[in-house]
């Protein structure tokens, strides 16, 4: 997109992740890290030769990579488990569920790779359903960072808690947002105010929905609210029910299926609240995904700041040549 | 010393029954067949307790092969973790005392029941102690059906890989899973020569001869940098005649007839110390 060229492009979000975990680990020599032989695409090769004896690497075994995190956990280790997302939240799901969150063994799960960050690998190696089963497993965080600043703040925020977070990462350097809004696992940041319209958007979507935004108010001057909703569990209902109540439509946009994700979270809670705004859910549909780069992939399922214009404004009832 | 642990084995099967037979419900055979390896590690090996639980020096017991919770429930209220009438409750609506192990029983280090989950758990810990430079060792109980999960050997691998001779995994190996013999079902032996292609020490040991069992455990670890392996050789419904070997007493619970009978063999094997 043009609008690309205008703005200051950061790091991935896995580089930072990295980076902070270095922070972390200067200081907190029960820091952790274990991977499951994906040091390399986590990032994590300078952590490794920082801190060797603060990585451990288990191979190509997932299942294993979360168990043995949940024993470390429990030997006071603050652990953060590294692996694809697509293996991570699918091969080891049943570790997650028993040896993490049953057991309130406080282990970081961190999906790397996220989404369609894979791309052209296909399917096995997309996440479009991690959102949609960790949302159904008690007791853990759901959270996917949109920018460098989310995430060093939620990395900080997971090693500290004390209880089991997931965190969700692409692998694509990404646009630095604004820092001004204070970021708190939980809470959505409100990243620009309008009366028009609410973009609910989470991790990689959010910066489309900043574009899509700037693209409605220059051509129709509908003027968005756009929220980046990085935790998809708990979600922030008090931030949902404010929007709301202004009678504003709703357009949810995810790196996800849109089944089981961030949309139909929203869509539920509001409607058991009693709330009937016009409501959209934007996300990956439940298809075979298309291959091609992640761009590609957004782009075909009109993931992208003018595709998300264009369903706002089917939403929304109004033309482009208003 | 030697007659106490053996009178430790009787009475601790008296009360497996006796809660099962209260509950309805329960993992009888696999319980009897395991509760001398329990026996021997809580009462002569592992330095855990009420006392020291919180403490981060503690040895840890992870039972992998969950189902089998009632033996561990009746050694813990031994222990002195609770009190055994709180057993009385097994199962019953809202109890604590479910199924599997939870760590809302006092003593259960794990939460466990889905099996193959207790070794990656251990090796965890086993790690930790490694990086931590702490003396603790780390036991874990699997079934040998169990071990047709394929994350045993993942964790497995990581065991002889990391060298953790802190690690110590006993195999309670009945011969029968739910529902046929385990060669049948999938066949995991040889079991030994298994773990021994995997980097491990193995030692084959009966399961219910406590003085063999405490001998064994002595000598852990059984070879300095590598995690060592406890085959015990057990009995499925071991001391009670009509339990043994026999495949529905995997959760089979004994009607009233068969109870009072059951505990009058264990009264009788009592006597005959």
């Amino acid at each position: 997109m043009d609008m690309d060229r205008e703005i200051n492009m950061g790091k991935a979000n896995l580089e930072v992740f990295s980076e902070t975990l270095q922070h972390i680990a200067e200081s907190n020599r029960d820091l952790l890290v274990v991977t499951s032989d994906s040091r390399g695409s986590g990032k994590l090769v300078p952590f490794a030769q920082r801190f060797p004896d603060q990585l451990v690497e288990v191979g190509i075994a997932e299942q294993n990579l979360v168990g043995i995190s949940a024993g470390l956990a429990s030997a006071g280790k603050q652990v953060f488990a590294v692996s694809p997302a697509c293996f991570l939240t699918a091969r080891s799901l049943e570790q997650i569920k028993n040896d993490v969150t049953y057991s309130d063994n406080a282990v970081t799960v961190v999906g790397i790779s996220a989404g369609v960050s894979y791309g052209a690998l296909g399917s096995t190696h997309h996440s479009l359903h991690d959102y949609a089963v960790l949302r159904a497993i008690h007791n853990i965080i759901v959270c996917a960072p949109a920018d460098n600043f989310e995430t060093e703040e939620a990395v900080r925020q997971a090693a500290v808690l004390n209880q089991p977070v997931y965190l969700r990462f692409g692998k694509r350097p990404m646009p630095l947002l604004r820092k001004d809004i204070p970021f708190v696992l939980g809470k959505g940041r409100v990243l620009q105010e309008g009366k028009d319209l609410a973009i609910v958007a989470t991790g990689e979507m959010v910066h489309p929905a900043l574009e899509a935004a700037a693209l409605l108010k220059e051509s129709v001057d509908v003027e968005v609210t756009v929220i980046s909703m990085h935790t998809v569990k708990p979600l922030d209902k008090e931030l949902l029910t404010q929007v709301a109540a202004t009678g504003m439509p709703i357009l949810t946009v995810e790196e996800h299926s849109v089944y089981g994700g961030v949309g139909e979270a929203c869509a539920s809670f509001l409607l058991q609240e009693g709330f009937h705004n016009r409501f959209q859910v934007m996300g990956i549909p439940d298809e075979y995904t298309v291959t091609g780069s992640q761009q590609e992939i957004f782009d075909h399922y009109g993931l992208n700041g003018q595709g998300i214009m264009e369903v706002a404004q089917q939403l929304l009832g109004v033309s482009q040549e208003k | 010393m030697k007659e106490s642990l053996a009178k430790k084995s009787i009475e601790y099967r008296k009360r497996i029954l006796k809660y099962i037979y209260k509950a309805k419900a329960g993992h009888t055979g696999g319980s009897l067949s395991c509760v001398d390896v329990l026996n021997v590690l809580y009462n002569r090996i592992m330095n855990v307790g009420p006392a020291n639980f919180d403490s981060p020096d503690r040895d840890r017991y992870v039972q992998s092969k969950g189902h089998c919770v009632e033996a561990l429930f009746v050694v813990l209220a031994d222990q002195g973790f609770f009190p055994e009438s709180e057993l009385e409750t097994l199962c019953q609506y809202n109890s604590h005392f479910i199924g599997h192990p939870t760590r809302k029983v006092p003593g259960v280090e794990q939460n466990t029941g889905a099996l193959g989950h207790g070794l990656s758990l251990s090796v965890g810990m086993a790690i930790a102690a490694k990086l931590d430079k702490k003396d603790y060792q780390v036991f874990t109980l699997m079934g040998d059906g169990e071990l047709a999960e394929g994350s045993n050997w993942e964790a497995a691998l990581t065991a002889s890989h990391y060298k953790l001779d802190n690690l110590c995994a006993i195999v309670d190996y009945n011969r029968l899973q739910i529902s046929a013999p385990t060669r049948d079902v999938c066949n995991t032996d040889p079991v030994a020569d298994k773990f021994r292609s995997f980097g491990w020490e193995v030692v084959e040991v009966d399961g219910h001869d406590v003085d063999a069992l405490e001998a064994i455990f002595r000598k852990l670890p059984f070879v300095t940098g590598k995690p060592s392996l406890v085959i015990a050789h057990t009995v499925k419904g071991k001391g009670i005649s009509y339990m043994e070997n026999v495949l529905k007493w995997h959760h089979g619970v004994p009607s009233e007839d068969q109870y009072e009978q059951a505990q009058k063999e264990l009264d009788s094997a009592l006597l005959a110390l």
